[in-house]
């Protein structure tokens, strides 16, 4: 493999199987961030098996897009040797990964979009591998679903210290789900072929599971506001650049380099 | 060698390829060989992967040819099967027993929960002890030692066990 960088095609189709794909595979970089570091055992082994899920989704995500490519790009190719703009996650995941609070309420607003999102693939895809893909990561994601959640409400009901820290995670984080359910030309191409749902239909019932959360662990979602974030349209923040560089560095230095 | 006969001794190589991370199981315990087909010059294994990002997969493909090699079987090549997804009711009811005797509690009967909403306040069913068999025991952490368990503990006799989670 030689370390220079690859450009995809803006096929619509390619363009939302790198949307899913890179989502899952930045959120599992982050929650690789804390292994050795959560603040218990349980939660340290919890996250990193739930990184190891996305990044499992992501292989296959990725592995697929590839193979829709002309030039037929693997996914180590993909996962590695793009370049920032090239990279199709929402901003959401790309955050730092901020304290525990931070880490539960992302993962809880992130599997709740998955757990929907495979859903309407696993039934409704006209892919038939996209559609086997969803049917084995929404049994992932519905576990990471439940796990998140309980964490969501035990900090939110917890210390005047956890309660802070939750009110803190929600105001900085819920202005990013805005992106997960703006469409565009990608969402109306998947939709009219088949492929998958416009991200948008999937709005209300993420609304309504993140609401049940959120109301049992006594937050509130703030009210929508104008921020829109575009990672999935590839404008990325600051921090993207950075986790990429982390990310990159030995396919970059030691080209097709394998353990 | 006629192609049943073959196809027939390939499973029972297969009933002697373990998991590498739940040794007490056949890969053919598992469920996951889903197929053997022959194709004249060459056996087909086909394999469906346990979750998304197993890192026993590779390993798995790998000792399955080997253990085919090993019978004089080969050639062989393993492809990969996604659907139907694995589901733990796919574990024989041997290796429901073998898991119990290797200390780990097998999976229950999966709930087509796919589509229901996560319950905030919910109710876990108890998991008998695979050393004592009490009910009496309480989940620990909801992830374990690898992605397929869970660890719990028994009120009873005390002792900590893994429970293979029902998907």
């Amino acid at each position: 493999m030689d370390s220079a960088s690859v450009t995809v095609s803006p096929a619509p189709a390619v363009q939302y199987l790198l949307r899913i794909g890179d989502t899952a595979l930045i959120l599992g970089q982050r929650l690789g961030e804390w292994t050795g570091h959560a603040p218990v055992l349980e939660e340290d082994i919890a996250l990193a098996n739930m990184a190891l899920d996305l990044v499992g989704q992501a292989r296959a995500v990725l592995t697929y897009a590839g193979s829709l490519e002309s030039q037929n790009l693997d996914e180590d190719q993909l996962a590695f040797l793009r370049e920032e703009r090239d990279y199709r996650n929402v901003t959401l995941v790309e955050l730092p990964r901020g304290d525990f609070a931070v880490t539960v309420l992302r993962n809880a607003m992130l599997a709740t979009f998955f757990r929907l999102l495979w859903q309407r693939l696993l039934h409704d895809s006209s892919d038939a591998e996209l559609a086997a893909i969803a049917g084995k990561a929404i049994k992932e994601a519905r576990y990471h679903q439940q796990h998140a959640a309980d964490w969501v409400v035990r900090l939110g009901q917890g210390t005047e210290e956890s309660r802070r820290r939750m009110v803190a995670a929600v105001d900085q984080l819920w202005r990013y789900s805005a992106e997960l359910f703006s469409d565009d030309a990608v969402d109306e191409q998947a939709a009219a072929s088949g492929l998958g749902p416009r991200w948008s239909e999937l709005k209300p019932q993420w609304e309504t599971e993140m609401g049940a959360v959120l109301q049992h662990a006594g937050l509130e979602a703030p009210a929508p506001g104008k921020f829109l974030s575009a990672g999935k349209r590839g404008q990325h923040s600051e921090h993207m650049g950075y986790i990429l560089a982390e990310m990159q560095y030995l396919q970059r230095t030691y080209p097709g380099g394998e353990w | 060698m006629a192609a049943e006969e073959r196809v027939r001794r390939a499973w029972d190589v297969l009933d002697t390829v373990l998991d590498p991370e739940v040794p007490a199981l056949s890969l053919r315990d598992l469920g996951i060989v889903r197929d053997v087909i022959d194709h004249g010059a060459e056996l087909e294994i086909v394999l469906t992967p346990t979750y998304s990002g197993c890192p026993a997969t590779e390993v798995i493909e790998r000792s399955v040819l080997d253990a085919l090699q090993a019978e004089g079987l080969a050639p062989a090549r393993a492809t990969l099967r996604r659907a139907p997804a694995w589901t733990t009711d796919w574990i024989s009811d041997a290796g429901r027993r073998k898991l119990r005797e290797y200390g780990i509690a097998p999976p229950g009967p999966v709930m087509p929960d796919e589509g229901v909403p996560i319950r905030v306040f919910r109710r876990e069913t108890a998991v008998a002890c695979p050393h004592c068999g009490s009910l009496h025991t309480e989940k620990l952490s909801a992830f374990g030692s690898t992605a397929c368990k869970a660890l719990h503990r028994c009120l009873s006799c005390r002792e900590p066990f893994e429970h293979f989670k029902p998907i």
